[in-house]
């Protein structure tokens, strides 16, 4: 079974098939680990839309699944994925990220504390936050 | 409020939190993901968010020196004056976020929204792929595969070379659990009269 590793979320892909650098996922289960959904404009989240190139669909698209490795970096994302092609990380593109911060609004993520209680950084909107990062090592 | 997150591994991270015993959240992220949202390479580094959820100081290191740098790597001591500069630098850095707290958008220390754009740092697509690498690193190695793991962890660091926080991370730690071996200060050493915490621009530091 193929892992697909998204932003936070790790998802177990029982229809995803590896193929060289080829990675085909049904759409039900790609739009559960990424939030990307096929729609007529093509592979779609939130207000964002790629479209399936017309001269090499087949490249993209087969039946109800979708390559979604071939539109990650279309979208200039990066995709790593182990020697075994088992476990898969659908990265997200230096440009995203970029834009996202030059927003100033705080990437929001959510994380959890020793005791595995998950907690955000939008869960403390309307306070100030010192967001502070340190390390044992 | 404070929130923090440890970039590391809940059983190394945890004595130190159990012994800070804080009130605020210690947060624990595996993946580096903080890291990889924000586009910070090393520990400390803080960014401050407003009331609205807006960067009013971008990411940056907070409140560590180079001093360090100086030190008998042998003893671990260090002269006088650099114990001196390394305090003085701590106790500006938390006097801002002070003032800060209390003053807010009065605070000299916090930036207007063209002064914070101007101050990000972003990453380029070496970076991200980093990133993507060092996922599968810390999620391959979760899962015990050592060598899998350490295959993408030097491709992290060969992309992202200024990332202490990804070549720390994967390097082997001593008894104390510090990735400061002769590795580390050779790394140190090769920076040459580059920094290894980036210097801010803060009054007094």
């Amino acid at each position: 079974m193929i892992t697909v590793l998204y932003e936070q979320s790790q998802t177990h892909c029982a229809t995803a098939r590896a193929a060289g650098e080829d990675l085909w996922i049904g759409t039900h289960e790609l739009e559960t680990a990424t939030g990307w959904s096929m729609k007529p404009q093509g592979l779609c989240r939130l207000d964002v839309c790629v479209p399936v190139p017309a001269s090499q669909a087949e490249d993209y698209v087969a039946g109800d699944a979708v390559n979604a490795a071939a539109f990650w970096r279309r979208m200039g994302n990066p995709v790593v994925h182990d020697g075994a092609r088992e476990v898969w990380v659908l990265g997200t593109s230096a440009s995203h990220r970029g834009v996202s911060l030059q927003s100033l609004e705080a990437p929001d993520f959510a994380l959890p504390d020793l005791g595995g209680v998950t907690h955000t950084l939008s869960e403390h909107r309307g306070k100030k936050v010192l967001l502070a990062t340190w390390a044992s090592w | 409020m404070v929130v923090t997150v440890a970039m590391d591994v809940p059983e190394a991270a945890r004595p130190w939190i159990e012994a800070a015993n804080p009130t605020y959240p210690c947060l624990i992220d595996r993946s580096h993901h903080v890291a990889d949202l924000y586009n910070m390479v090393n520990v400390p580094q803080a960014t401050w968010i407003d009331e609205a959820g807006h960067i009013v100081r971008p990411p940056e290191n907070a409140g560590s020196s180079d001093a360090f740098r100086q030190m008998d790597r042998v003893t671990k001591q260090m002269a006088p004056e650099q114990v001196a500069e390394r305090e003085r630098t701590k106790k500006t850095y938390i006097a801002a976020v002070r003032d800060w707290v209390l003053k807010g958008p009065a605070s000299e220390f916090v930036y207007d929204a063209a002064s914070a754009r101007a101050r990000l740092s972003l990453p380029d697509a070496a970076i991200a792929e980093a990133h993507a690498h060092f996922r599968l690193a810390q999620h391959l190695l979760g899962r015990g595969k050592r060598d899998a793991a350490a295959e993408h962890f030097s491709h992290a660091s060969r992309l992202h070379p200024d990332s202490w926080c990804i070549w720390r991370q994967a390097a082997q730690k001593d008894a104390s659990g510090l990735a400061a071996g002769p590795e580390f200060w050779a790394r140190v050493d090769a920076l040459g009269d580059r920094p290894y915490h980036r210097p801010i621009d803060m009054k007094g530091i």
